[in-house]
């Protein structure tokens, strides 16, 4: 194994496989806060140089956590096919770089190979891409999933319509899931971040969007993302949910802050299984973000890409519906400005998708970063020319409770438009139905969320 | 009847030349108010009425209409007027002269400019050796309530609301005999710079007003930062908080008078956080 290189005359040696990923990455403010990112940029390309020598085998033996002490590495560990990984163990990652871009690599080939990959071997490959590789290699990947509907046909770009309150008043969040399915909007989820982490607040909303979702037979899933144990109880007490939701991190450490165990989630799948109101099979919505591990002092001195690339090998043994990255969320001390937020974007959607994860993203920015609405309709413009199968909808873009902004409800049509994408088929039929779409486009009725006062 | 009609005309223009000019001066709408954002809605909605019912139930910026299938052209401006205002909230540096009104001093945390403040909430919750010395210099040594404020995210919240908020709730601890400590400003700070100091002051109770990280509805937010015996390294489970402090929120002045009372509490019970039950 090589671990040093030379640019300009200058050597650059590193100390391990595990320094020499972190300091591989592009440039991002939460690899600097913990003080694991290259020097400068010099020594960046180095460490990508030294990476793209290494071969599969140097990464999958050097696990950002330790094996015995970290059920997301036994998870990921465990879950390799060996017949695969032993035809690939020995290909450098800049061979796997090349190999997952060449013409020859089809779909089915793709995801063949994703059985051999290991979070660290996807985390690395990702770091010697470029942007457009990003898009261009996940482009190739489409991965669908059923709840009640199916998600992810290439060809489809769907939305998740959030209509978050400020205190999860149940006729407020109704006229915001009025307006969103107005403008086509939701048919990937209807669900709700709430203010009240609390079973009785978690079952009322949830029993209006079963009526609302009933009522105007809109093909789609529901759910309200409290914490997991809470929606476990509202379901327990005969609450419907398609979905449950939880925030995941990229070891059992980061998993604990969240407050949850693998058994949790276990148990959640079990009991959705038997009482949850969706078709099924997949019932798991997750989300992600770089930087949440650090956040947690749970990244044991690993960079925030390859942790993030942790949660997906986690994500995937619960096979969810849906997956996404919000990826602005966390603020500017992780991602500081939209260079690196769409970077991390563009990152996160290959990486899942690579992962064999229904990977969406939540296009999103706080007020203290250096990034605006116009860096992620850009972001969002990116994603959907990759395949990514969903984002989020809100209105006017200002979500009110979380105090951040995403895509307004009115940039899923026009992004559409733009590319040639659909909603997924059942949705758009809906759209149609109700006079909200013709012919891919949004009708002059659209935007009325007094159409559906009547139900 | 045509001179009373010459008459008319000529008195008219007269007027028109003396008074016009400031007849026509109508206020200017502020486009970051919830006027003019009333006054974005949906043209012709099948259920006028249910429209304004609806848009009541919400802060949402609902049934707002559109343009094709983008956002019609008040409706983005007024996006951008309140995200510049959200930014300009972060990146701006206190008012000077409030400070100064209310007698505050100024110390700064590790954080040497904003950006650093941004990216390095680490050194955010730290003071130098020399600033502490000038804490012990310049103020009361073992108060028992300790109250002090900082910009955090956002340095229009401490613009906005603390000329209110800071008399109220000396005041109100004061009447009640309670022995509060020289208030000071700390400029790039963030939460836990508050156990720093209460260990550095030796203070029974300290609370920390400061700016939050702004969203579009409200730029100036504060909230009060209580903890009891606070100390480096604590679980933030042991912070007691008053958030959403702003004049579309809890008024400064009411916050100010309930952040009394829930010291007071904090006193009594010697705990605060999750191991205080208000």
């Amino acid at each position: 194994m090589r671990l040093k290189t030379m640019i300009g005359g200058k050597t650059y040696a590193f100390d391990s496989v595990k320094q020499v990923l972190a300091k591989a990455n592009e440039k991002k403010s939460g690899d600097e806060l913990a003080g694991l990112a290259a020097e400068n940029d010099s020594e960046r390309i180095a460490a990508k140089e030294v990476l793209s020598d290494l071969l599969v085998s140097d990464l999958r033996s050097s696990p950002a956590v330790d094996y015995e002490k970290d059920d997301v590495t036994r998870m990921d560990q465990d879950s390799v096919e060996p017949a695969v990984y032993d035809k690939i163990k020995n290909w450098s990652l800049g061979e796997l770089r090349e190999w997952l871009l060449d013409y020859n690599a089809s779909e089915a080939d793709i995801k063949y190979l994703s059985k051999g990959l290991t979070a660290e071997v996807i985390a690395g490959v990702t770091k010697l891409m470029s942007n457009l590789d990003l898009i261009y290699g996940a482009s190739k990947i489409r991965i669908e999933t059923t709840c009640n509907t199916t998600l992810g046909k290439r060809g489809t770009f769907s939305t998740r319509l959030q209509p978050n309150h400020t205190v999860d008043d149940v006729d407020g969040i109704t006229a915001s899931v009025y307006e969103g399915l107005s403008y086509g909007v939701g048919d990937a989820l209807i669900g709700l971040n709430p203010v009240n982490d609390t079973v009785s607040s978690v079952k009322e909303v949830l029993k209006r969007f079963d009526e609302i979702k009933n009522q105007l037979e809109i093909p789609t899933q529901q759910c309200v993302l409290a914490h997991i144990t809470t929606q476990m109880e509202a379901v327990k007490e005969g609450a419907p949910t398609d979905l449950f939701f939880q925030s995941i991190a990229g070891s059992q450490k980061g998993n604990e802050a969240f407050g949850f165990t693998t058994e949790t989630i276990e148990e959640a799948v079990d009991l959705l299984e038997q009482k949850g109101t969706a078709k099924g099979p997949n019932r798991m919505y997750f989300e992600t973000g770089q930087g949440s591990e650090l956040s947690s002092m749970a990244h044991y001195d690993t960079d925030q890409v390859t942790m993030e690339a942790r949660c997906y090998a986690y994500a995937k043994k619960f096979q969810p519906f849906i997956v996404n990255t919000v990826v602005g969320f966390i603020g500017p001390e992780y991602l500081y400005d939209s260079t690196q937020v769409i970077r991390a974007g563009l990152e996160d959607h290959f990486m899942g998708k690579l992962t064999g994860l229904p990977m969406g993203c939540d296009c999103c920015y706080t007020n203290h970063m250096a990034a605006g609405q116009n860096d992620i309709e850009n972001l969002t413009m990116l994603l959907a020319a990759a395949g990514c199968n969903y984002i989020i909808g809100v209105p006017a873009s200002d979500d009110v409770m979380l105090n951040y902004q995403t895509n307004a409800f009115h940039d899923a049509a026009a992004v559409r438009e733009v590319l040639g994408l659909r909603p997924i088929r059942e949705f758009e039929a809906w759209l149609e139905k109700r006079g909200i779409l013709e012919r891919g486009k949004l009708t002059e009725r659209a935007g009325d969320l007094t159409m559906f006062t009547g139900r | 009847m045509k001179e009373r009609e010459l008459i008319d005309i000529i008195a008219r223009e007269v007027m028109a030349v003396l008074y016009g000019e400031e007849r026509q001066e109508e206020p200017l709408p502020d486009i970051s108010s919830g006027e003019y954002k009333a006054g974005i809605k949906l043209a012709q909605a099948e259920n006028p009425l249910a429209l304004d019912a609806m848009r009541k139930k919400t802060p949402a910026r609902i049934g707002i209409g559109k343009a094709g299938p983008r956002l019609n052209t008040k409706t983005l401006l007024a996006l951008r007027a309140d995200h510049a205002s959200a930014k300009d909230a972060v990146l701006k540096s206190v008012d000077e002269s409030i400070l100064k009104k209310l007698g505050l001093f100024s110390v700064q945390s590790l954080c040497q400019d904003i950006d650093e403040h941004l990216t390095r909430p680490d050194l955010g919750r730290q003071l130098s050796e020399e600033t502490k010395e000038r804490l012990l210099e310049r103020c009361v040594h073992g108060p028992q309530v300790q109250i002090y404020v900082s910009d955090g995210l956002s340095s229009l919240a401490v613009d906005e609301n603390i000329s209110d908020i800071l008399p109220v709730m000396l005041d109100g601890l004061k009447a009640k005999g309670i022995k509060t400590g020289t208030p000071f400003f700390v400029k790039y700070g963030r939460v836990p710079t508050m156990d720093v100091i209460s260990e550095t002051l030796d203070a029974e109770v300290t609370c920390v007003l400061l700016g939050e990280r702004p969203g579009l509805a409200a730029a100036g937010s504060m909230s009060a930062y209580i903890a009891y015996g606070a100390e480096v390294g604590m679980p933030e489970s042991r912070r007691t908080v008053i958030s959403n402090i702003h004049t579309k929120g809890i008024q400064p002045v009411e916050a100010g008078a309930y952040g009394a009372e829930v010291i007071t509490k904090i006193l009594e019970a010697k705990a605060s956080g999750v191991d205080l039950k208000l």
